[in-house]
């Protein structure tokens, strides 16, 4: 492929969005490198999944350019931008496995659909993929008989079906005991650099995440406000980048929504009942 | 007076908007229509999924409907010495309004209401968004073959339908309220025409199944993303398409049995 040059499979420049009137991101730039493990960090609500829509082409940018595989995915008919995400593997924050289908047939679902191999291969296949989550044993479970952790990797599984240059996790670590998530901290790592993918995780788990990643974007109010390796990091003297990655409750993010001043609240309350 | 014309007005606007969005989307299914057909099974498994799972409560709808038909119609006949009338009343009354309106209320309330919340569930469980990342459009994979499925299926549970209906209209007229079987039978077949009414009846019936199954698959799609909305586009698939069926059976047999 001709992009094989480049050291970034995917970047984003100066990328804003919105949802209505309400500002998302508002110009961020993020590069990704082939090869290596890239999270996303940031408390909830800041924008991290819809940055994983707007890489998977669900959505599209109102300022800035989404580029995969040097490609501008705004600029791809549906055509190609289909095939461009048979190269991506996405992991839902919520699993999001077909609930009407076994493991073996969740698996097997994006080979059936987009490859004409025989079934015997798609069995070997699938053995394969659901080995390399430690589940080939579980493959005649239904969705629902499964566990967080478990739908977890069954996902993973499906999301690496198709053999894909690059693969992104939404929040891979909530909810999980702590056997589990490290399993999938592990599975993480070990696909990454097994299967010679590109990785990006998105989290806000600072101690999974500077286990695993090997760089680090930070994102508050739709803007990057800290980048680079986990050690630097948390070695950092940014204030707000210091209050997020040692979890301390006060600092530049106040542990108060805006509120009027409480005391003329609570007096307020006293002359409303009078 | 003037809030309750603006709300009016309102609600006017988003309906169309609404029905705008709903042919767009229909365009998209039909646009992936001929993807469906080669994939013979997944389409069974839907005629199955939509059509067999009314069959009881068609099947229990359609005797009750049928007997009630028959001591109905026979206590109102018996008074002019018609009851050997009984028959063509039952069968055409069935064939022509009860079996494709009733089994398109039926199939709107058991089949449609769990496509849309099919789909619904799906698509807040962010299954369509996980099949549309796998580079698998939903509209042709999810909602292509469920909308043919029951276009293929209503107007067979409507012939189902007028068939039981008049078996049960049998059993309480012949058997019970003693009409003489071989007048049931004959007058039945002078009175009910091939084309005029079987035929009409059948495409009445799959006229609504495109309807209901349409409006299903659509309030599926378009339902917000959590538990309450899927329950409130649950509730409004079986609602519209109930007014849809009343209200377009007005219009279809004004066109079929309107003129003299
Ligand atoms: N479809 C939508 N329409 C309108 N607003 C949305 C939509 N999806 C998300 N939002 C809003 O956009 C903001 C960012 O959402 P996003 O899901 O990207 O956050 P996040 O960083 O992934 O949060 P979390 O860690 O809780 O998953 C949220 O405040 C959310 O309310
Ligand atoms: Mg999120």
């Amino acid at each position: 492929m001709r992009d094989r040059g480049s050291t970034w499979l995917a970047e984003l420049q100066d990328v804003s969005f919105r949802y209505g009137t309400r500002q998302i991101l508002d110009g961020v730039t993020l590069r990704f490198q082939r090869g290596r493990v890239t999270a996303i960090m940031g408390p909830s609500g800041t924008g991290k999944t819809t940055l994983l829509r707007l890489i998977g082409g669900q959505i599209h940018a109102d300022r800035g350019r989404v580029q995969v595989a040097g490609r501008d995915v705004a600029r791809l008919s549906r055509a190609q931008l289909f095939e461009l995400r048979k190269r991506m593997g996405m992991l839902f924050q919520s699993g999001a496995l077909f609930t009407g289908l076994s493991v073996y047939d969740n698996v097997a679902f994006p080979l059936r659909e987009h490859t004409a191999l025989p079934e015997a291969m798609i069995r070997d296949l699938v053995l394969m993929k659901l080995q390399a989550v430690g589940l080939r044993g579980a493959r005649h479970l239904m969705p629902n008989q499964l566990s967080g952790g478990m739908a977890r990797r069954v996902a993973l599984a499906r999301a690496i079906a198709l053999d894909p240059m690059m693969i992104m996790y939404d929040e891979p670590f909530t909810g999980l005991d702590p056997i589990t998530l490290g399993v999938i901290m592990k599975l993480i790592r070990k696909l990454n650099d097994t299967l010679g993918l590109t990785s990006i995780v998105v989290s806000h788990d600072v101690q999974e995440v500077t286990a695993i990643a090997d760089y680090v974007y930070l994102l508050s109010g739709g803007r990057v406000v800290g980048e680079g390796r986990p050690a630097e990091l948390l070695g950092s003297s940014s204030g707000w980048v210091r209050q997020f990655m040692h979890g301390l409750p006060d600092g530049p993010v106040p542990f108060h929504y805006p509120a009027p001043d409480y005391g003329a609240d609570l007096l307020d309350g006293a002359r409303e009942s009078a | 007076m003037m809030s309750s014309l603006q709300r009016l007005g309102r609600m006017t606007l988003r309906f169309f908007a609404r029905l705008g969005r709903g042919n767009l989307f229909m365009l998209r299914v039909l646009a992936g229509m001929p993807s469906v057909l080669p994939r013979f099974r997944l389409l069974v498994a839907q005629v199955y999924h939509v059509g067999f799972l009314s069959l009881p409560i068609i099947v229990v709808a359609s005797l009750n409907v049928g007997m009630v038909l028959g001591l109905q119609m026979y206590n109102t006949l018996v008074d002019f010495d018609a009851e050997s009338a009984l028959g063509p009343v039952v069968a055409l009354s069935l064939v022509r309004e009860l079996g494709p309106v009733v089994a398109a209320l039926l199939f709107a309330g058991r089949a449609g209401s769990a496509l849309t919340a099919e789909i619904g569930l799906m698509k807040a469980t962010e299954q369509l968004s996980g099949m549309e990342m796998m580079a698998v459009d939903p509209v042709r994979r999810i909602v292509a073959p469920r909308l043919l499925a029951g276009i293929f299926a209503l107007p067979l549970l409507a012939i189902l339908f007028s068939a039981v209906g008049i078996g049960g209209g049998y059993f309480v007229g012949v058997g019970l309220l003693g009409v003489d079987e071989g007048a049931f039978w004959s007058q039945m077949q002078d009175k009910v025409d091939w084309r005029e009414d079987v035929l009409n009846g059948i495409i009445k019936s799959a006229v609504f199944g495109v309807v209901v199954t349409w409006i299903a698959v659509f309030e599926g799609y378009e339902a917000e993303p959590t538990a309450e909305g899927v329950s409130q586009a649950t509730t409004r698939s079986v609602v519209f398409s109930s007014l849809a069926v009343l209200g377009l059976d007005f219009v279809l047999t004004a066109f079929m049995f309107g003129e003299p």
